[in-house]
């Protein structure tokens, strides 16, 4: 039985990397004739003697012309033993990308280095990337051997100052292989000249690295990506749930739990077009149908009722962004693809990006540009089933919006943290209560008016016996939020909290009043974004104060401290508030007295009850 | 229970699952085939109104297969497309409908005659001129018309130098363009399905399917394919150092010499600018061997429409192309 072998090789021209895999290619009978003849011809026209094997891989129009490479190519050859898929990228800072997207689905790394020049920056850079993207196996070819008189020594020093740095690496598995690609040393052929190196020559070792236990067999992970429903004669009933086995072995009679619903059954057969399997393991495609009729949809994924992924809202993930056309900044939102489902995503911190030469940190960066990579945080509005990218390289992975990438994903919640569904349901509780839940978000500058509004809504809803509850920031600040300061980032956990906590209160009947300045946008979009995905009733209430009035009224002489220079960062003197694009209803002095202002709001949750 | 199928050949097993020195091992043949289905079923459920171009070649052949064996035991969820230049082979175009309606799919044909005849094409008369270049206008009205958001088509990256860099799902423009220097990523197995309306994406489910894989493929499934693969009588003369037949829609030159061969077809395009190759190979065996031993590229040896220039695929790919 032949195996598939997919192999990511980076390096530029320099380093003997075309002129290696034209001889893997030709040697194998991956390149033909007719390409060959093709490629001696332009390079006969470009006044080269030699024909340019790199030729080979150029394929576009701008490559042949700059003699540069753009993106990957990919480059197909086998023997009995193994087929090949070459993800060919080319070396240069530029294109981290295309290293990237070649090693994201690779088993090995291939890894040129000049014995002339050892281990280099370009060296560190795809070694590092390598093992960003978890390939399980790196060979390192050191090449040119027949330029340093086949010196063992020159070997051995550069292989150590190659383990020196990947010691801080995570990669399990790497080869060191001396060659001369230009005269075949080692490549195909073992090297008379080498009569010291005791290892495989390159070929060798890629038919017989062992592959059998890079997928994860242990964690059964299935993402439901297509409902097959079928009434013909020959299936009148059928449903089952078509996809990709992400990780683990599945079969017939294992009992299984859907994330995120959280129930079970077993699976009552595994289909094929060729027939039913006893058992099903990554990376075959498979129809699952399952004792229950539960529904399941696109998005869910089937695991088992002792392991599973986790839940989370939160990620934190090492990026790298790919697109030329815009960045990655905080704050700004994107469409996050992860398996089978898609949601949207808010990039909340960038907490470093990360020099991917030296390995340095900077913790100062606020964005990052196309090739750059970095940890980010972001905030999802529908949670996601993660698992870490290191078991997982299905459930651990995503992408990023329309053109850009990323990598791994690691989780702030904890692998057994899943959310607990209670015997009662919403409508269980609205019926025996009478009540019905909702939040308000008073939001505006300080000394607005949000406080005293919001109680006096409270109050309203309380003498006529409806149950509310004011969640004052300054309060909240006291007690739950009292670890919480007043940078950008401690504003924003200030507001998550008090969104969730009103999130809470409204599920259990509670009009919840939460009176925040509330500042940013994205923030506020948070918070309405929480209660969507509940299906609880939100409404957005801007108490539009100008900044002159508010500073007049001063209640709590904050203003006053501020412009002394005392409170650094106070909204509306040296930290901007970002006037709501689209709130449910905007009051202001000229919105009548206390008393109609508390009516309007009561008038807007009544059209809820509607 | 299914069992694995086992093919011999030359001692080596062609089955999609096997115990090598691990339990859990797919042949490439079965990891190829189920990066395919998992191509079919994430464009079924991210697009409304995918269409599958389906000439009656080797490759349509197979993708369609593929496509069948992804969705069983339901139906294949779109309809297929035909691109007809006017100039395919009579034996070609008799496979494709009777394969269509064997396998229960909606066939529909859209033809480059009538962009010609109703003038929305300019047909270029001059000697040796073929019609390869007038099926991208007719290729994207019929996209338009059938308002498709995704277009399988079934080309491989080992085929061609700009196609060996092309992404699985690929963006096409509201003028169905390529633009290779601003492609998406494409990590893992996860697919961008964005687009806006208007705009298309060609998925190319066979992308790292090599010619061999095809042919080891189709005898591994045991699929029909149209009788011109196979080694056959024909008259035929040279032309450009290619072995051309003579039909319908393309004769020889007054210099040219008739003669009869035994010959076969790699590929399957127009009958007037695509070559045969001598060949005995009359069962799949014979055909895989002669595959196997090659050195030419299917395209190089018998398509004239890929040797115009350096570019040429690249060209016709940004254009709107296969």
């Amino acid at each position: 039985m032949t195996e598939l072998l997919r192999l990511a090789t980076a390096g530029s021209v320099d380093d003997g990397k075309s002129t290696l895999i034209g001889r893997l290619l030709y040697d194998a009978k991956g390149i033909f004739e007719d390409q060959l003849e093709a490629i001696r011809r332009s390079s006969e026209q470009r006044g080269n003697p030699e024909t340019d094997l790199a030729l080979l891989t150029d394929g576009l129009r701008a490559e042949r012309e700059q003699g540069i490479t753009i993106d990957v190519a990919y480059r197909y050859f086998a023997t009995p033993k193994r087929k090949f898929i070459i993800a060919d990228t080319p070396g240069h800072t530029e294109y981290t990308r295309n290293m990237v997207t070649g090693a994201s689905n690779a088993h090995v790394s291939l890894i040129l280095i000049d014995a002339r020049k050892g281990v280099i920056e370009q060296t560190r850079r795809h070694a590092f990337l390598s093992s960003m993207l978890g390939v399980p196996h790196m060979v390192l070819c050191v090449n040119k051997m027949d330029l340093v008189d086949w010196d063992q020594a020159r070997y051995e020093q550069i292989k150590s100052d190659f383990m020196e740095f990947a010691a801080r690496l995570n990669v399990h598995d790497i080869t060191f292989i001396p060659i001369s690609a230009l005269r075949g040393d080692n490549v195909v052929q073992r090297s008379e000249n080498m009569w010291w190196y005791d290892g495989s020559p390159l070929l060798n070792h890629l038919e017989s690295v062992y592959i059998g236990s890079d997928e994860n067999f242990i964690d059964p992970r299935f993402p439901v990506q297509y409902v097959i429903r079928s009434q013909t004669p020959e299936n009148p009933d059928f449903r089952g749930y078509a996809g990709t086995v992400a990780s683990g072995v599945l079969r017939p009679g294992d009992e299984l739990l859907v994330m995120p619903s959280g129930t079970t059954s077993r699976i009552a057969s595994i289909a094929t077009a060729d027939g039913e399997v006893a058992e099903a393991f990554p990376p075959m495609a498979v129809v699952i149908t399952l004792e229950d009729d539960i529904a399941v949809s696109r998005g869910d994924i089937l695991c088992r009722p002792n392991n599973r992924p986790s839940v989370a809202h939160d990620l934190e993930a090492t990026v790298c962004w790919m697109d030329d056309r815009s960045s990655l900044s905080e704050g700004k939102s994107y469409f996050l693809k992860h398996s089978t489902r898609t949601v949207r995503a808010s990039a909340q911190t960038l907490q470093y990006r990360l020099d991917v030469n030296g390995l340095h940190r900077d913790e100062g960066a606020t964005e990052l540009q196309l090739n750059e990579i970095g940890r980010v945080s972001f905030h999802c509005t529908e949670p996601l089933l993660v698992d870490d990218y290191t078991t997982n390289r299905t459930t651990g992975s995503f992408t990023v919006g329309a053109g850009v990438i990323r990598v791994i994903a690691t989780t702030h919640a904890s692998p057994n943290v899943m959310r607990h569904g209670g015997r009662l349901t919403r409508a269980d509780r609205a019926a025996a209560l009478g009540v019905q839940g909702a939040t308000i978000l008073f939001t505006g500058l300080s000394g607005a008016g949000k406080s005293t509004l919001a109680a006096g809504v409270e109050e309203a809803f309380v003498r006529s016996g409806r149950p509310a509850f004011l969640l004052d920031g300054d309060n909240l600040r006291h007690g739950l939020n009292g670890d919480l300061g007043f940078s950008d980032r401690d504003r924003t956990e200030n507001v998550r909290r008090a969104g969730e906590v009103a999130r809470m209160f409204a599920e259990a009947g509670t009009l919840a009043l939460i009176a925040l300045i509330c500042p940013f946008e994205e923030d506020r979009r948070l918070i309405r974004a929480l209660h969507d995905e509940a299906n609880l009733p939100y409404a957005e209430v801007f108490v539009n104060t100008t900044l002159e009035e508010c500073e007049r009224r001063d209640p709590k002489g904050l203003y006053a401290r501020a412009r002394a220079g005392q409170l650094p960062g106070f909204t509306g003197i040296d930290s901007t508030y970002e006037m709501p694009n689209n709130p449910d209803l905007t009051l202001g002095a000229d919105s009548g007295s206390l008393p109609e202002q508390v009516a309007r709001v009561v008038e807007l949750l009544e059209m809820f009850a509607r | 229970m299914a069992t694995p199928r086992m093919v011999s050949d030359s001692g080596e097993q062609e089955g999609m699952t096997g115990a090598g020195s691990g339990r859990y091992r797919l042949s490439h043949l079965g990891a190829l085939e189920a990066q395919s289905i998992h191509i079919f079923r994430e464009v079924a459920a991210e697009f409304e109104r995918p269409v599958l171009l389906f000439s009656g070649g080797k490759d349509s052949i197979v993708m369609l297969h593929l496509a069948k064996k992804a969705f069983w035991p339901a139906p294949v969820p779109f309809p297929v497309l035909h691109i007809d230049t006017g100039r395919n082979f009579a034996e070609v175009l008799e496979f494709r409908d009777r394969h269509a309606a064997a396998l229960g799919v909606r066939l529909s044909v859209a033809r480059v005659q009538d962009d010609i005849d109703a003038g929305r094409t300019l047909e270029d008369t001059s000697p040796g001129a073929t019609r390869n270049r007038l099926q991208t206008p007719t290729l994207l009205r019929a996209i338009a018309e059938g308002r498709h958001d995704a277009v399988f088509g079934g080309a491989r990256r080992d085929e061609e130098k700009a196609r060996a860099k092309e992404r699985i799902f690929s963006f096409r423009d509201q003028y169905g363009q390529w633009d290779p220097k601003n492609q998406r990523p494409e990590l893992w197995n996860i697919y961008n399905a964005r687009h806006h309306k208007g705009e298309h994406i060609r998925v190319f489910p066979l992308s790292n399917w090599t010619e061999l894989d095809v042919w080891h493929y189709i005898r591994a499934e045991g699929i029909d394919v149209p009788p011109i693969y196979f080694a056959h009588r024909r008259q035929v003369f040279q032309r450009d150092g290619m072995l051309m037949g003579v039909t319908e829609h393309l004769g020889p030159a007054e210099d040219e010499q008739v003669f009869e061969a035994m010959v076969r077809f790699r590929t399957v395009g127009d009958a007037d600018c695509t070559g045969c190759v001598e060949s005995m190979a009359e069962t799949i065996d014979l055909v895989i061997g002669e595959v196997a031993g090659t050195r030419l590229t299917e395209r190089g040896a018998t398509r004239a429409d890929d040797r115009i220039s350096e570019a040429g695929m690249e060209d016709r790919k940004r254009e709107g192309y296969f």
